[in-house]
């Protein structure tokens, strides 16, 4: 684990509350935590304990019902969509369960996006690079339909660490992928991950992923019910229960 | 950059989709470039051919033949001069003795000077004029199988036919429907056809030297002018009256033409808001990585610009072919020849209107992206929170694309109020098709029959399924539907009208001119051919001297009383001490003779007409009949049907007034058939050469060849609407294709037959072309009732054959164009289709 040094994510007294009809449902209830860059973390518990929401607020996906997130030094309820789209874009990485390529894009073109995005004139120079880093130097001109689930969660790697973000999120990014594949892929993602510096937010059901983080929060009924470093986690009870 | 890149990469995979719904702009771009450019031509061709037009520099006429004085100022104006009197007669044609009313025109000199008569052989128009020769209208000359080289008889005398006459100055071939023309030398004119109570028309054209100044000419003639009545036409005047008819024509067609693109502009909304459907998931990502959203929505408002663009190039490509067309559809009621010349401003306006109208519409559905919540890509189920709230953009382009159609409304119409009664009109048959589909999708939702066969639940089901396009077919094919159907019930209504007049013991054959000698004979020629008298009416031609106080020469110099066509028309006016049937007194009393103590004749007006003249019940009205003045006071008021076939007044005097005055008679009798109608005019017209018969038959033949012309210009346009409706329903059923065919695979795999998924669809279609065309129907029969009773002031009587059959056509067409677009969605295989969607 390495030292924490100064936070990239901080976490206070989230909350978030959604409308189901005409009944109002808690997902998240005052959930704090820090982060500190470079730092690897995995956030783990049964489905519906609010994990994925967590991630979608601390990745300005969302906003709060109350409380507040900083991301890379800004207070994000402070700032409008596109202030928010901006900060994303510099700073975040993102690795999705279901890949998430555009359909109509080649695998370049799929990495290029965020580049492109912030004007990056390097864009295809550091895509097809990333793509020879993760194997497909010779797919770049792919469809997303014409490659394989490993190989479509490659290009997504490669397009999550093009801009050089300082935290990368990735939601379940072996949930869909056989255990081969997966184990790959994970490769992969720890070993870009060390090379770039990027704190790294995993979630995950899988534990043994959880295992390779340095720290392992827990969620349960929306709030967190242990956050510690992985060397102390007691069990791995938690998987069943 | 990335913006355009992004658009470009994105449209991959669905371009051929993207242009599909680009293709319901493009019809209405081509129509409105092709009017447009047209209309320019037009108005060019109008300008280089103005004299053409007149055939001459200047013409004076008279509906009286010249006076000396006249005669000596038209002497002195010098130039070439030619003399041309035109008056109605029979035109007889002795090889199959066909009779017809004409319009005779007797000419002497050189006229046309400008432009020419157009004959076959062309030499005709040059030589008749050395003989008793005839130039007669084509037209007229296929009716009755006359021959170049047989002769027509016109009064008393016998001409050659040297010619048959194509095209005249001054002359659309739709006005020659109503009477023919035939060309005659003056000299050769039988003069007992211009006989006392006969109206002609005696003009003088003139040529001057080059570079005379005929406005000045104009200037100093125009006290005699003014004082002995005749009327004057000059180049300018003519031009300044065909433009601006033909600027009614232009606008009216760019009306129809409109409708076109406002379909087309719905089909492009529908399929935008289908197609973004799709890319939400890539909005939500992009915006997740990083995208702004003003971004995201750019991306999309590129590609439907560039396929506007393309879409407007194509309409513009194919108005400009079209143009070539209209020349051809519009031949009868333009009178000038109308060169190809593509106008660079119509070409930019159909750009301009094409890309605009396409992204405006586009952007109804397209601003909906800038909601899209970069949550989605963790979890699809992102719902809105609380109650969704009015996109205020949607609202403004709402209200731009309102503003839109009532600005060209406006703008293409006559009078503003038109413009709002149009765009009005649109709106709320537009607001109507879109009610009605809203309450067809939540009654289908609510009561659909649990005892319906499966296929017919499932069909209906259809028509409320998230994604359906219930509304943006209602909205097409609806109108479509409604736009035809107004067009022909009205013309059908109008039809009918005269229809109505063919009953037995009602006139349908009327002779007039008839002299007083002439009166008894005519009585045996009818009585010998087995038909009844039904009426004689005595007729006698005056002037309005004097209204109240004022003479009407009065009024004509005080500009403070507006003089009317009432105060300065020739009067034929009848005598009797009945009312007819087509007629209702509506204040005063009818006085049927005249009373020996009264100094002032009580006469009865046509309502229309007091009002004109502005007179009421016991004001006087002073008439020179033919040398003397009559004094009159107004006894009542009568209500005309103008539309009977009878003879109708504006002015009917008591009997014991007019007895003794210069009289023509008309008689009205009822002709059991066509070959007896045609046989007793030829047997009027040998025995009496100046009178002149008009049958019903000839009338509704005209009124339906004019009207038929007119319609074949209207269904033309509204052509557009229709072809643009089956592209909006093609596209509508291309887009939903894959929804469609995941839905059939389904149901295949859970144990539908093919037969089954197959009827699903064709209820489905089945069903929205029933409503869609009901709906228009309905809207249609509201519609043309409406047109009926308040611009034609008519009774409306629907042709529900006409409705039926448009019903069958309608729900044919939409069952043939669903289940052709839909064709092999149902023999696709299972896999096929689910890594497709996968």
């Amino acid at each position: 684990m390495t030292t924490p040094q100064k936070a990239v994510l901080e976490a206070e007294e989230l909350t978030r509350i959604y409308r189901s009809g005409s009944r109002m449902l808690t997902v998240l209830r005052e959930v704090s935590f820090t982060i500190a860059e470079g730092e690897t973390v995995s956030i783990v518990g049964p489905s519906g304990s609010g994990k994925t929401t967590l991630l979608g607020l601390c990745a300005g996906l969302d906003a709060p019902s109350s409380g507040r997130v900083r991301l890379a030094g800004e207070d994000l309820s402070r700032l409008t969509e596109n202030q928010l789209a901006d900060i994303r874009n510099r700073n975040v990485g993102f690795v999705f369960q279901t890949f998430q390529l555009i359909p109509t894009l080649t695998a370049l073109e799929n990495v290029m996006v965020p580049a492109e995005l912030r004007g990056d004139r390097k864009a295809r120079d550091r895509a097809t690079e990333l793509l020879g880093r993760v194997g497909l130097g010779d797919r770049t001109e792919h469809y997303p339909t014409q490659l394989s689930g490993g190989e479509q969660q490659r290009v997504a790697l490669a397009r999550a660490f093009i801009n050089r973000p300082r935290i990368l999120f990735a939601d379940e990014p072996t949930g869909n992928l056989d255990a081969e594949t997966g184990a790959t892929i994970e490769q992969l993602l720890f070993e870009l991950n060390e090379t770039s510096g990027t704190t790294l937010v995993i979630v995950t059901h899988d534990f043994e992923l959880a295992g390779r983080t340095g720290r392992i929060i827990r969620l349960r009924g929306g709030e967190i019910v242990s956050d510690q470093p992985t060397s102390d986690e007691p069990s791995r009870a938690w998987i069943t229960s | 950059m990335w913006i355009l890149n992004m658009a470009w990469r994105d449209s991959r995979g669905s371009r051929r989709r993207l242009a599909l719904f680009i293709l319901s702009m493009v019809l209405g771009v081509a129509a409105l470039v092709a009017i447009r450019s047209f209309g320019e031509s037009l108005s060019r061709a109008v300008d280089e051919q103005a004299k053409a037009l007149l055939g001459a520099d200047l013409s004076l006429e008279s509906n009286l033949p010249f006076s000396a004085h006249t005669e000596a100022l038209i002497d002195s104006l010098g130039g070439e001069q030619s003399r041309r009197t035109s008056f109605t007669s029979m035109a007889y044609f002795p090889a199959s003795g066909g009779t017809r009313l004409a319009t005779v025109r007797a000419i002497e000199g050189a006229y046309p000077y400008y432009g020419e008569v157009e004959t076959d052989p062309a030499s005709a128009a040059d030589t008749y004029l050395t003989g008793p020769n005839a130039l007669v209208d084509g037209s007229l000359m296929e009716t009755y199988g006359a021959e170049v080289g047989d002769s027509v008889r016109i009064g008393a005398r016998a001409y050659r036919i040297a010619g048959r006459l194509l095209k005249t100055p001054r002359e659309a071939t739709a006005v020659m429907l109503f009477s023919p023309r035939v060309y005659i030398p003056l000299e050769h004119l039988d003069q007992d056809l211009l006989a006392t109570g006969s109206r002609a028309e005696y003009e003088v054209y003139f040529k001057f030297p080059e570079g005379t100044d005929v406005d000045r000419v104009v200037e100093s003639i125009q006290p005699h002018i003014d004082e002995f009545r005749l009327g004057i036409d000059t180049v300018d005047e003519m031009k300044s009256n065909w433009n601006e008819g033909l600027t009614n024509l232009y606008r009216f067609l760019n009306l129809i033409g409109f409708v076109a693109l406002l379909l087309g502009g719905l089909g492009v909304a529908g399929s935008i808001h289908v197609y973004i459907k799709k890319r939400i998931a890539t909005v939500a990502l992009l915006r997740c990585l990083g995208a702004r959203s003003g971004g995201t929505l750019w991306v999309y408002i590129i590609q439907t610009f560039t396929m506007g663009l393309a879409g407007a190039i194509l309409g513009v490509g194919i108005g400009v072919g079209l143009q070539g067309l209209l020349p051809a559809v519009l031949r009868d009621v333009i009178p000038v020849e109308v060169p190809f010349i593509v106008s660079t401003e119509a070409v930019l306006w159909g750009l301009g209107v094409g890309v605009g109208a396409t992204v405006l519409f586009a952007l109804f559905p397209l601003v909906s992206l800038r909601k899209v919540s970069p949550l989605r890509v963790l979890r699809s189920d992102v719902a809105q929170e609380g109650r969704p709230r009015l996109d205020v953009f949607q609202v403004l382009i709402g209200l731009l694309l309102v503003a839109a159609v009532v600005g060209f409304g406006v703008l293409q119409s006559p009078t503003p109020l038109y413009g709002l009664a149009y765009a009005g009109g649109i709106l709320a048959v537009f607001g109507l098709l879109a009610l009605t589909a809203a309450a067809i999708t939540f009654l289908a939702r609510r009561f659909t029959p649990s005892f319906w066969p499966y296929p017919w639940r499932q069909g209906l089901a259809n028509l409320y399924r998230p994604r359906n396009q219930t509304r943006l077919l209602m909205l097409s094919l609806g109108f479509g539907t409604f736009i035809v159907v107004v067009l022909l019930l009205v013309q059908q209504t109008l039809l009918s009208q005269i229809l109505l007049a063919d009953d037995a013991g009602r006139p349908n054959l009327v002779f007039f001119d008839i002299q007083p000698d002439q009166l008894e004979g005519m009585r045996s020629v009818v009585d010998s051919s087995g038909a009844p008298v039904l009426d004689e009416v005595p007729i006698v031609t005056m002037r309005l001297s004097r209204v109240k106080d004022l003479s009407v020469d009065a009024i004509r110099a005080d500009s403070t009383i507006p003089l009317t066509w009432a105060h300065t028309r020739e009067y034929r006016s009848s005598f009797r001490n009945y009312l007819t049937p087509s007629e209702e007194v509506v204040a005063g009393a009818f006085i049927p003779t005249m009373p020996d103590s009264a100094r002032a004749a009580p006469v009865s007006l046509e309502k229309d007409l007091a009002a004109e003249l502005n007179v009421s019940l016991g004001d006087t009205l002073v008439f020179n009949v033919q040398g003397r003045l009559i004094e009159t006071v107004v006894a009542s008021l009568r209500q005309v049907d103008w539309r009977q076939m009878s003879t109708n007044f504006f002015v009917i005097f008591p009997e014991g007034v007019l007895e003794t005055a210069p009289t023509t008679y008309v008689l009205l009798t009822h002709a059991p058939s066509d070959s007896a109608s045609a046989a007793l005019q030829a047997a009027a017209v040998q025995a009496y050469p100046n009178v002149s018969a008009i049958d019903l038959a000839l009338v509704l033949a005209v009124v339906d060849s004019f009207f038929g012309r007119i319609a074949f210009v209207i269904r033309f346009m509204a052509l557009f609407s229709i072809i643009t409706a089956i592209i909006v329903l093609i596209g509508a059923v291309t887009v939903s294709r894959s929804q469609r065919a995941e839905e059939s695979v389904l149901l295949k795999t859970l144990g539908a037959s093919r037969s089954v998924v197959f009827r699903i669809t064709f209820i489905e279609y089945l069903l929205l072309g029933v409503m869609a065309a009901l709906t228009g129907l309905i809207l249609a029969y509201f519609a043309a009732w409406a047109l009926a009773y308040f611009v034609f002031d008519t009774v409306f009587i629907p042709d529900l054959s006409l409705m039926a059959t448009a019903l069958l056509v309608v729900v044919a067409g939409t069952l043939a164009v669903g289940l052709l677009s839909s064709r092999g969605i149902y023999s696709r295989p299972a896999l096929e289709v689910l890594r497709a969607a996968g």
